[in-house]
This record gives C-alpha cells, sequence and structure tokens, in this order.
C-alpha cells in the first residue's frame, strides 16, 4: 500500500504526457465529418486501449473455454485469468476481501441485484428507501420496483441550484424508517461529487444500509469503500475503459453472506437435488450461468492501465481541463452550464438559448465532436433545473485543451444558426 | 459534404417554424387528442384535431423539443388541415418515407406536390434525427386510431 502511494506521487509530479497516451486508444485516431475526432463522450462510455483489446484477443485465440468447470488447461488457465481480476477489482475499490467482489453484468445489473435481494429481503411495508434527485434511471427505477412489491416507500433528497445535495434536508430525511440510502457517488448528468463519507456516516447512525452507484466515480476518483464506509458499491467496466457488459458489486461480506441469491443457475450452487438446492457462498452465489469471461479480464486489463496512469494524476489533468472548459464556455453567450458544484469531475452539461441539445448534438457532430445530447437517463433532475435535455461534455484524461477550443468553435456555429 | 446537408437541415424556412411554429397552443373543441414522447431525448408533444364531416377542419400542437420535431409538428398541422382521414394517413405514410434514409427518395414530381413539407427531406441525411422528425407523425396516427398515447 505504502508503496504504490509513493508510485502515484512519482507519476503526479511529472508532466502528463497526453499526447502519448492518446497512441493507446485506436478509436480516438479517426476522422469523423472530415475532421479530426473530439471524444467527449466519456461518461456515456469511454475509449479502451489497445492493452485491453490484447488481452480479450489472447483469451479468444489461446485459453478460450469455461471458467470453473474443466481439468483441462484451457479450463485451467482461462480460470486462473478470470479469478486474477477479483484481486485487481478489490484493490481498485479498497475492499478487505476478494470475496466481496461480485461479478456482474455492469453499475444497472449491480444495482438490481442489491434491490431485489437485500432489498427484497429486508424492506417492509412503511419502511424507506433514500436516493437523491440527481439519481440515473439506474438507480431509481429498481428501487421503485422493490418498493412497490414490498409495500415501501422511496424518498428523494433534494439538492440546490448548483447541483449538490441539500445536506440539511438529507439529515432531516435520513430516519429510523430509511432502511436503504442508494445515491451516486458523481452524478453523470452534473458531475457533482457527493460528500459520500458524511452521507455514510449519517445512514449508519440512522442504521440504514449505504449503496454508492460508482459508475461515474471509478474513472475519476481513487475510491476506497474501507475509508468511505459504505456497504455496497457498484461501477461498470466500460467506464473505466474496458470492455461493455461487465462490471463489478462490492458488497461488505457478512450482508453478502445473509442476502438470498439472485438469479438461479449453474456456478452459484453448492449441492442441488430436486427437493433442494443449498446454494454456494458469495460472492459464487450471485454469479449464476458462465460469465462475461473475456470482459472480465478485459476489465482486469482496463484497471492495470489505470492503474499505470494513476488515477490521481488523471484526475489533476482532468481538473485542469475542467476549469479551463468551464471558463470558455462561460464566455458564449447564451451557454448556461447545468451543475456548477464546488466538487465536481470533468463533465460539461450546458442548455444554450434557442437551440435544443439534440440540434446541438447534431451541429457539434457536423464538425467531428461527439457529446451526448438528451436526458442522460435523468428525466426527474432535467425536470428539477426546468430543461427537457441538456448537451453534454464529459473529459477523460485523453482529452486536451485544442479539443476544448474545438468545442467552442462549434458553439459558436450553433449560435450564428440557432443565436 | 456534411456542412451542404447542415445548412440544408437548418435552413431558414425551417428554424422559422421552430421560432415561430405555425398553429401553437391549445385547441378548445378537439375531437381528437393524443401525444407521444422521444423516449431517447424526452422532447414532448400533444396534438389536438378537430374533424368535422370527416375532414380535418384544425390541428394544433404544443410541447417541448428540438428544431426538427417542433418544425415538422408545425408542418404538419398546416399539411393536415382539410385533409380527410385516408389523405392524413397517406401524408404519414409519405413523411415516414421521405425522411428514412434507407427508404426509396421521392421523385421530383411527388416532392413538389408536397410543397413545403418537402423540406424535411433533410432528414434523410441524419439518421439518428429521423425519430425527431417522425415524432408529431406518430402521434397523428395515434390521434386518428383514438389511442390517448402514440
Amino acid at each position: 500500500m505504502g508503496a504504490e502511494l509513493v508510485g502515484v506521487e512519482k507519476q503526479h509530479s511529472v508532466a502528463f504526457d497526453v499526447n502519448s497516451l492518446r497512441r493507446d486508444f485506436p478509436a480516438l485516431d479517426q476522422k469523423v465529418s472530415g475532421r479530426p475526432l473530439v471524444y467527449f463522450d466519456n461518461a456515456a462510455s469511454a475509449q479502451t486501449p489497445l492493452c485491453v483489446l490484447e488481452a480479450m484477443e489472447r483469451f479468444y485465440r489461446e485459453d478460450r473455454s469455461n471458467v470453473h468447470r474443466g481439468v483441462h488447461t484451457l479450463s485451467q488457465r482461462a480460470t486462473a485469468a478470470y479469478e486474477a481480476v477479483r484481486p485487481k477489482i478489490q484493490r481498485f475499490l479498497g475492499a478487505e476481501r476478494e470475496q466481496e467482489i461480485v461479478f456482474t453484468r455492469g453499475t444497472t445489473d449491480a444495482i438490481n441485484l442489491v434491490a431485489a435481494t437485500y432489498g427484497r429481503k429486508n424492506l417492509g411495508p412503511g419502511d424507506e428507501v433514500l436516493i437523491t434527485t440527481m439519481e440515473h434511471h439506474s438507480n431509481i427505477v429498481p428501487w421503485q420496483m422493490v418498493c412497490k412489491e414490498r409495500g415501501a416507500k422511496l424518498v428523494v433528497a433534494p439538492i440546490n441550484d448548483a447541483g449538490e445535495l441539500e445536506m440539511d434536508r438529507f439529515r432531516e430525511l435520513c430516519g429510523e424508517r430509511t432502511k436503504i440510502v442508494a445515491l451516486a457517488h458523481v452524478s453523470n448528468a452534473l458531475g457533482t461529487v457527493n460528500p459520500v463519507e458524511e452521507i455514510t456516516r449519517i445512514a449508519h447512525d440512522a442504521g440504514a444500509v449505504v449503496l454508492l452507484d460508482g459508475a461515474q466515480a471509478a474513472a475519476h476518483l481513487e475510491v476506497d469503500v474501507s475509508e468511505i464506509g459504505c456497504d455496497f458499491y457498484a461501477f461498470s467496466g466500460h467506464k473505466v475503459f474496458g470492455p461493455t457488459g461487465v462490471g463489478a458489486l462490492y458488497g461488505r461480506y457478512a450482508l453478502l453472506e445473509a442476502m438470498p441469491p439472485y438469479q438461479g443457475g449453474g456456478d452459484m450452487i453448492r449441492r442441488v437435488t430436486f427437493e433442494e438446492t443449498t446454494y454456494a457462498d458469495p460472492p459464487m452465489r450471485f454469479e449464476a450461468g458462465t460469465p462475461n469471461i473475456a470482459a472480465v479480464i478485459g476489465l482486469g486489463a482496463a484497471l492495470d492501465y489505470l492503474r499505470g496512469i494513476g488515477v490521481a494524476a488523471a484526475a489533476a489533468y482532468e481538473a485542469e481541463l475542467l476549469s479551463y472548459g468551464t471558463q470558455r464556455l462561460r464566455d458564449i453567450e447564451g451557454l448556461r452550464l447545468i451543475g456548477t458544484a464546488r466538487e465536481k469531475v470533468s463533465v460539461l452539461s450546458f442548455v444554450m438559448e434557442g437551440a435544443h441539445a439534440h440540434d446541438i448534438g447534431t451541429i457539434l457532430d457536423d464538425q467531428g465532436i461527439a457529446v451526448r445530447a438528451g436526458h442522460h437517463c435523468t428525466q426527474p433532475l432535467m425536470d428539477r433545473f426546468g430543461v427537457p435535455a441538456t448537451a453534454r461534455a464529459s473529459l477523460a484524461f485523453y482529452n486536451t485543451r485544442q479539443e476544448i477550443d474545438r468545442l467552442v468553435e462549434g458553439l459558436e456555429m450553433v449560435r450564428s444558426l440557432f443565436g | 459534404m456534411r456542412a451542404d446537408d447542415l445548412t440544408s437541415l437548418y435552413q431558414q424556412t425551417v428554424l422559422e417554424h421552430h421560432r415561430a411554429p405555425h398553429n401553437h397552443g391549445a385547441l378548445g373543441d378537439a375531437t381528437h387528442r393524443s401525444e407521444g414522447v422521444n423516449r431517447f431525448c424526452g422532447d414532448q408533444i400533444a396534438l389536438a384535431l378537430r374533424l368535422r364531416d370527416g375532414a380535418i377542419e384544425a390541428a394544433r400542437f404544443v410541447g417541448e423539443g428540438c428544431a426538427i420535431s417542433r418544425a415538422s409538428a408545425s408542418l404538419l398541422t398546416d399539411a393536415v388541415r382539410g385533409a380527410d382521414e385516408g389523405r392524413a394517413r397517406a401524408l404519414v405514410a409519405i413523411v415516414s418515407q421521405l425522411v428514412s434514409s434507407g427508404a426509396q427518395p421521392l421523385d421530383e414530381a411527388r416532392l413538389e406536390a408536397l410543397g413545403e413539407l418537402a423540406l424535411l427531406r433533410a432528414v434523410r441525411s441524419y439518421p439518428a434525427r429521423e425519430n425527431c422528425a417522425l415524432l408529431a407523425w406518430q402521434i397523428l396516427e395515434a390521434a386518428l386510431d383514438g389511442k390517448a398515447h402514440a
């Protein structure tokens, strides 16, 4: 642990060589609409470095077989490569035991897992699940579903105009009826970083467990679930430069152990008869069926890659980009930033007078600039800000100031058409 | 080439329909109503029609949306006035062919017959925007079918 910290410090002190890092990402090197691609849709899905593609290809070329099943060599190699990723995720999240890491299809799957197992078992009439206004639909709908089934109530903690959680209101709403607090570590639509340690303390004092949706945090912040103290933490592979269709759930072991299975099938059992089945211990209890083996291996390679760069070094570089981008966008007449929290990651969500986000998206795409335009799967949040949609530029460590200049140029074009 | 397409997509007439849409607002004595959302971007349109003796006497709409969906709704309300149900349904099919990148392009004579509606053909070059252009038309069809939602 100590050695790792020294490593991070060292990387932090040398200049961040963005041009060299960009060469690791083949998809960045292309033209769109006749101009070099500016990829500003990293919060939706980040690009994949070559080392991840190679790790997945190696599995398919050399080790392709099923895991946890065969005595033959290929299956042993596949199992070893697959299981080697679990301790990598454990270290990445700062979990105490590798048995606390459950492979999932992604963040959405992980939240559904907790709602359908822990939620269904522990929620009853009159109980409450506390979320926030800034949640992604994937951290709203699973709770709505289980609340409806169990007669529990979904309670929403409000945010202020900057897009920050109103902590006084949160404290009031988190009471003895609160059984689960579920919120984003970082908001996908606003970039807001929530004070998750404080929130966890408040929730635990009220006797509730805490699930953090880490989909947007994992690529930008050094996550340490032991330090935060949260009970569950979910993230997705494709937002940390890994493949799609894979992610992980961290769960405190004692909680996982007391949870019923999610899906039934192979791999999650200890012993099956037609009369009765006894279930495997966590994490296997929650991993029915043949998993996305190549994607898990790819995720492991992505976490190695991220570790090599250093999340802290990347975050420091991104903070500079964010500050430059914020200043440039603020200078554009008629542009309003949505999400101006003091603590935020490199997300620039905005609306422009007279121009709908969709039109902004099309005009920018015409200049080779990829942004997300829409409600970002956060319709209640859009309602809170009184906008139907926003345009969102979400930056990664491989983006540059020159690309932000291109964005500004593109937005001037929007103004000339719609202003 | 794309720049030309963009100019054609956002040509002045389209932008005018967006800024000052025709027939925008409530229709008190409507006989048919329906509404719909674009589930990808959350845009909403509500359409109201007044039919008398089998013909659309008035059509009005309300709703938030991008330039393409608003202009399309605005053009729709002009185009269907006076049309009987069969003609209105035929227009839905024609517009769908007009904006879909995969469909057979309309020939010049048919384009000319469409009048201002032909503006929407620029959407063909932007498959991601097809749903924006078609939203109002899907709602029109739902309204004629007596469905509250498209």
